[in-house]
């Protein structure tokens, strides 16, 4: 099973977390804030937080630490404030 | 109908008991598989303590992934509005689910207390390295100090040395004489003293210092954390100038005992004393037919849930129209972890001088990145005398936590500027218990 990361491709396991996958490739910051560009990953790890948004197949604001990998997903680091790709 | 919310130790309980007394139950909880935080199952096991059952009784029906987001009053109970599907995706099922009784089991989460640099990734609670490890087989760093207060600390430990990582030390920011003040709590926690033993043991043969009355009170780094400072803290948690001590380290893992996950209760109009949901000894919340158990009702840990549960469950029942009586054996279980609970609470207090570890440039809110001296700022220029003002005229408690990782802290710091009353349940109140997409709102939901 494989997924990218920032367009990388990556093996992951099935039931795997998005931030487990993450933080397996070496990654220890995923997202950058709105106001300070300051970087951001994991906090709390029980989806209480939400400081470690990705997004996720286009759609932000997915917490990494909840989000079970599906095979093929294409993950991304957050940038700020982001709005959904435009859906048909 | 009985809608049980959370599968942890209470939640699993509060179904089963109503399913034995002839309930047909909902059991509700955002994970794949039940446990909860505490019977946390590796990738692909479902083996938690009463999984089996849950899986095996057809009166029980099970909704995993799945996370209720609003609660509403009816007049025969309530109406529980969930979504079922991946985490934060956009193609979740929306439903409502009827409630003749309800058990609230939500649980709690880690208290995090602000301190410069908390915010540098390599920064997480104990509950987001325990989660990591038990869950996912995964360190969340290579050189990482576990620092706060409580025996949940120690497993973390253990779990961080289970998957290779090298624990630099666990720093207990209290000092054991806090048991000595209760005596029978000791008493009524003596079976936990054998899990204690391997923690000691596991220490020892790891070579991991553990250090009391000590903590980490900044983190240091760039992009990431790279080195902690520690330092011995007082009796009222001021820090003992001259005792700081630089360490290097990719992670830290950080726990100052639980928050309740209170949103649901103070939906539902529960009420609450002490910060926690105020129930009698069925279990039952101010709130008629809502009843209430685990960590919820009060930190006790997971025997005291379990017990917990079992009643709330077949509390729920009765209400509900089923026969069904109280286990004696039960209600006692509950009473004595009740008494480990409160000695717990006495042993492993937060205390106030943790406010004197933070800068005017570190940030109390995580979301919104509002900072100590904006704070101040709000609190001087606007004289915001409570917490909806407060967090109007700063922004603290607004951003997608809604005010679950800063809101006590926020309400601590506030009084202790101005002296005033700022209530830390009130940053709790959030009638839209889970973020949900515009257009799932827009969605006609489906009722069952």
């Amino acid at each position: 099973m494989k997924i990218t990361l920032d367009g990388e491709p990556t093996p992951v396991q099935p039931g795997q977390t998005v931030a487990a996958a993450l933080l397996a490739a070496g990654r220890v910051s995923w997202r950058d804030t709105r106001d300070g560009g300051k970087p951001r990953g994991l906090f709390c790890g029980i989806g209480v937080c939400f400081d470690c948004l990705v997004v996720v197949n286009g759609v932000p604001d997915v917490r990494a630490c909840q989000r079970v990998v599906a095979d093929g997903d294409d993950v991304r680091a957050q940038r700020g404030a982001e709005l959904p790709e435009a859906r048909p | 109908m009985i809608v049980v919310i959370g599968a942890g130790p209470a939640g699993i309980n509060a179904a089963r008991a109503a399913a034995a007394a002839g309930a047909e139950v909902t059991l509700i909880d955002t994970a794949p598989a039940v446990g909860g935080q505490y019977h946390r199952q590796p990738v692909g096991a479902d083996n938690a303590p009463g999984a089996a059952d849950i899986a095996a009784e057809p009166k029980i029906h099970h909704l995993s992934e799945s996370v209720v987001w609003a609660i509403e009053a009816v007049d025969d109970g309530h109406r529980i509005h969930v979504r079922t599907g991946q985490a934060d995706g956009p193609g979740r099922q929306g439903r409502t689910v009827h409630a003749d009784a309800l058990v609230l089991a939500t649980g709690a989460y880690d208290r995090a207390l602000p301190f410069p640099g908390w915010d540098l990734p390599g920064v997480v609670t104990a509950g987001a390295a325990q989660a990591m490890a038990k869950g996912q087989g995964v360190a969340v760093g290579e050189r990482v100090v576990v620092a706060g207060t409580g025996p949940f600390l120690l497993p973390v430990a253990q779990s961080l040395v289970n998957v290779g990582a090298e624990v630099v030390g666990v720093l207990e920011a209290n000092r054991a004489r806090g048991w000595l003040s209760a005596p029978k709590a000791l008493l009524a926690g003596r079976g936990k003293l054998g899990e204690l033993a391997g923690y000691v043991k596991l220490l020892a043969r790891h070579r991991i210092p553990y250090r009391t009355g000590r903590t980490v009170v900044a983190a240091h780094g760039t992009d990431r954390v790279t080195e902690v400072t520690t330092a011995v803290i007082d009796g009222k948690w001021k820090v003992k100038p001259g005792s700081e001590r630089r360490i290097p380290v990719d992670a830290v893992c950080v726990g100052f005992g639980f928050t309740p996950q209170l949103e649901l209760a103070l939906s539902a109009r529960c009420r609450l004393v002490d910060g926690f949901v105020e129930v009698d000894a069925a279990q039952a919340t101010s709130v008629p037919g809502v009843f209430a158990a685990g960590e919820l009702t009060g930190i006790g840990g997971a025997d005291l849930a379990a017990a917990e549960g079992t009643v709330a469950g077949t509390a729920a029942a009765a209400h509900a129209g089923h026969e069904s009586t109280q286990r004696k054996g039960v209600l006692r279980a509950v009473r004595r972890g009740r008494v480990f609970a409160q000695g717990l609470d006495k042993a492993y207090p937060v205390r106030p001088g943790w406010q004197s570890w933070l800068t005017d440039e570190t940030l109390v809110c995580r979301c919104e990145e509002v900072s100590l001296g904006a704070l101040r700022t709000s609190l001087d220029h606007y004289q915001a005398l409570g917490v909806r003002s407060l967090k109007l005229t700063s922004r603290v408690g607004l951003g997608l936590c809604q005010g679950r990782v800063c809101g006590r802290a926020a309400a601590e710091l506030a009084a202790g500027i101005t002296g005033g009353t700022y209530d830390p349940a009130a940053t709790a109140k959030r009638p839209l218990a889970a973020p949900l997409r515009l257009s799932e709102l827009a969605e006609k939901e489906e009722s069952k």
